[in-house]
């Protein structure tokens, strides 16, 4: 039910701590979708916003209609990253979801391997760090 | 006459050469000499030999054709050394051939020295760069290889850098055989045949060469066969070879600016693409979906990354189905990568939708549905400035109040082509090409009428819909159909049910007056209702008009038919639109049945995609509980190891 479609970390020391927090995140983005109840699943909003803050780092999270989750974690000390800015990244990520979809030879639960989707994630990723 | 050649210069050896490289390199010195203007031309070896200080070789072309030989420079500098051209400070006759026969020397092995070229060898082997004639001087054995590599070599215009890689060439057309049934045979060879033409003077392998050669012959002005060849006639022949050469490779002119030779589709490979499309979606100008697409290309047994790589990229809008030219070079690449070569990083330029369509118009459309409709429209009229139309018509796509996001692209394509023809008023030729069905040719012309932005905002809204002749399962589609009837008649010739448009517009002759334009305006209205409606079912990727659930299509109607509305300046909507549905009645009967049987054929195949699908479904959620299982596991690992943090 929760298994990784694709994990990224820049850089890619203490990948497996972002690993964790992502994990754990996800029973967070699980509480706030089943909040919400499920004669409002289609208000419901995609963006989660902050899902919680620790020292160290942000966590946000992003659910799709389908159920897929987008967690992102971000350095505190990263303070210029306003939240319309990680809207569009989410927006963002959903699209290019959306186009790996698309591929037929895609089946949706594989890991994602689509190069256009890796060279995406790679360009925001630089950009924010 | 060989040994007179030799003899005739006494500086050096006497030169034996066989008729067959008599005649190549007299051809080959007329071309490297034709350069320096007064050359002799394909002048017969009897007119060189009489005045041999009047014909040089001018340097470039022979460096050139020095080069395409392949042989590394310092084995270059030696030849040119030797063959007395440093000492004369000119390439004369003589010293021409001395090269070429050196330079055969040293493709055969054998070291570069006067000595070598008094033994027999084959002829020198030449790569040519694009700048002259590609011609394939070859020994019989590269002529058998070459004729096996049907496939890809048949037009060799555009193989300029695919000989670098012809040992993967090689292996082509056995590797082939699983995806094609290869439109093999000589006659298609129409290339390599000047060479063919001297193997065959030479006497060594006629029977292979002959077929080729007949094939050559159309395009060759007949100069009798090739049998013999007495003196005059193969400096004639030459001659005509090389006129046609030029004249082919005029033609190819405008495809030969990429460098890229792997990526681009020849006329053979195109072919049969197209062919293969067809089988497995009848009408050229649609598209193939996905899942269809995926079972065709799985039998090209490429593994399912690199399947999935290739997907993503030739689909260039994503919109997971295939239209023709992006399924030609998904096809290409699949080809490309069984045959060895590496997948690029991104689509090549010779690959990409616009460039397929500008380089190769479809030649028949076999039905008149989406003449005007699709991206294929740019393709029929002539390859023209097909970047500027696409730049205006995503500028106009931006005043479409006709909601253009849906998922699938087709519907932008059909709006991008639709408003290609909105835009340019000025392309004459729109209404000139013949290739266009009557529909094109009425739109274009009625988009150079109009001059007022009113009327050009329902034309651009007309545009767009391009309906089908599909009958609709909506009461939308009804209406638009019966429309189409009615206006059918006044449009010759037309199968295709989209015409309303046109057909209103030319009773205005000038667009300014307003009663006539508020006429033009009912009808175009009535047609934009219909033809948004029959749009609709070109969004859907579904190939069969059938698949598509009504639902969705009604939904997308209606915030079209709002769209339209909002679109109109005017009030005159209320009016037409009773008077329409009066008329749709007895069409909706007709449709009726033709309905039933397409929304019983769409439930059986729902009903299988559901049946599919559940089985996926209850397959992943066993998956759901062994990973959750798992994880439980871990977690409570987890839980012992790590000391309590506050989260």
């Amino acid at each position: 039910m929760n298994y990784p479609l694709y994990i990224r970390s820049v850089p890619t020391e203490n990948e497996l701590k972002f690993h964790y927090m992502v994990h754990t995140s996800l029973d967070v983005v699980d509480e706030k979708i089943s909040a919400m109840g499920k004669a409002l699943v289609d208000q419901r909003e995609l963006y989660l916003g902050l899902l919680y803050p620790t020292e160290d780092y942000k966590v946000y999270g992003y659910v799709t209609n389908s159920k897929v989750k987008f967690v992102m974690v971000v350095d505190s000390s990263n303070t210029a990253l306003r939240d319309n800015e990680i809207r569009s990244m989410f927006r963002k990520l959903h699209n290019s979801y959306t186009d790996v979809m698309c591929n037929p030879f895609y089946n949706p639960g594989d890991r994602i391997q689509s190069r256009a989707f890796d060279g995406m994630v790679t360009s925001m990723m630089i950009q924010v760090c | 006459m060989e040994a007179a050649a030799g003899g005739l210069c006494g500086s050096g050896p006497p030169l034996l050469l066989s008729e067959g490289e008599q005649q190549c390199y007299s051809e080959l010195f007329a071309r490297c000499a034709g350069a320096s203007g007064g050359g002799p031309g394909p002048g017969p070896p009897e007119a060189a030999r009489a005045a041999p200080g009047a014909t040089t070789a001018a340097a470039g072309p022979v460096a050139d054709l020095f080069r395409a030989s392949q042989l590394p420079a310092e084995t270059l500098h030696q030849i040119t050394e030797l063959c007395g051209a440093k000492r004369v400070g000119y390439f004369g006759l003589t010293q021409f051939y001395v090269a070429l026969k050196l330079i055969a020397a040293a493709q055969s092995g054998l070291p570069v020295r006067i000595e070598s070229i008094k033994c027999e060898l084959p002829l020198p082997r030449f790569m040519m760069s694009k700048t002259d004639a590609e011609i394939r001087f070859g020994n019989t054995a590269e002529l058998h290889g070459t004729k096996v590599q049907i496939p890809y070599l048949i037009t060799e215009k555009n193989t300029f850098k695919r000989i670098d890689d012809e040992d993967k060439q090689e292996t082509q057309s056995p590797s082939m055989s699983p995806l094609a049934s290869p439109p093999s045979s000589p006659p298609h060879y129409q290339r390599v045949p000047l060479s063919h033409g001297y193997s065959k003077l030479r006497s060594s392998t006629e029977q292979m060469h002959s077929a080729p050669y007949e094939a050559r012959q159309p395009l060759v002005p007949p100069e009798g066969p090739s049998s013999g060849g007495p003196g005059a006639k193969p400096p004639r022949h030459q001659a005509s070879l090389i006129r046609s050469f030029s004249v082919e490779r005029e033609l190819q002119d405008n495809s030969t600016s990429y460098p890229d030779e792997p990526w681009r589709i020849t006329e053979e490979q195109r072919e049969y693409y197209v062919n293969q499309f067809r089988s497995l979606q009848p009408d050229p100008s649609s598209f193939i979906s996905g899942s269809v697409a995926k079972n065709f290309f799985t039998k090209s047994k490429l593994s399912i990354p690199e399947l999935s790589y290739i997907w993503e990229l030739s689909d260039a809008d994503c919109d997971g189905a295939l239209t023709l030219p992006e399924f030609c070079a998904a096809f290409h690449l699949i080809v490309a990568r069984k045959n060895g070569y590496p997948l690029p990083e991104g689509l090549p330029p010779t690959l990409q939708p616009e460039y397929l369509q500008a380089a190769f118009p479809k030649p028949k459309w076999e039905c008149a549905l989406f003449d005007s409709y699709s991206e294929s429209v740019p393709a029929n009229q002539q390859p023209r400035d097909l970047n500027r139309m696409e730049k205006l018509s995503i500028k106009d796509m931006a005043d479409f109040p006709v909601p253009t996001q849906d998922v699938t692209g087709d519907d932008k394509q059909a709006l991008k082509s639709a408003t290609d023809e909105a835009l340019p008023k000025d392309m004459s030729e729109d209404s000139a090409t013949p290739k266009d069905s009557n529909s094109l040719k009425a739109r274009p012309r009625s988009r150079s009428y109009s001059s007022t932005s009113i009327e050009e905002a329902m034309k651009r809204g007309e545009d767009p819909p391009t309906p089908p002749p599909r009958p609709q399962k909506t009461h939308s589609r009804a209406s638009s159909l019966d429309l189409n009837k009615v206006f059918q008649p006044s449009v010759p010739a037309s199968k295709s049910g989209l015409l309303p448009p046109p057909p209103a517009l030319p009773p205005r002759p000038c667009p300014s007056q307003s009663e006539q334009a508020s006429e033009a305006e009912v009808h175009p209205q009535l047609n934009r209702a219909p033809s948004q409606a029959a749009e609709s079912s070109p969004t859907k990727k579904e190939i069969a008009y059938s698949q598509p659930p009504s639902k969705p299509i009604r939904r997308k109607f209606r915030p079209e038919n709002q769209a339209t509305e909002n679109q109109e300046p005017s009030t005159i909507v209320s009016g037409p639109a009773p008077v329409a549905t009066v008329k749709t009645h007895p069409a909706v009967q007709k449709q009726s049945s033709k309905q039933k049987k397409a929304i019983q054929t769409a439930i059986r195949k729902n009903k299988e995609a559901n049946a599919v699908l559940a089985r996926l479904n209850s397959e992943l959620q066993q998956q759901l509980k062994e990973v959750h299982q798992e994880r439980i596991a871990l977690e409570n690992q987890l839980e012992q190891l790590r000391p309590v943090t506050v989260l």
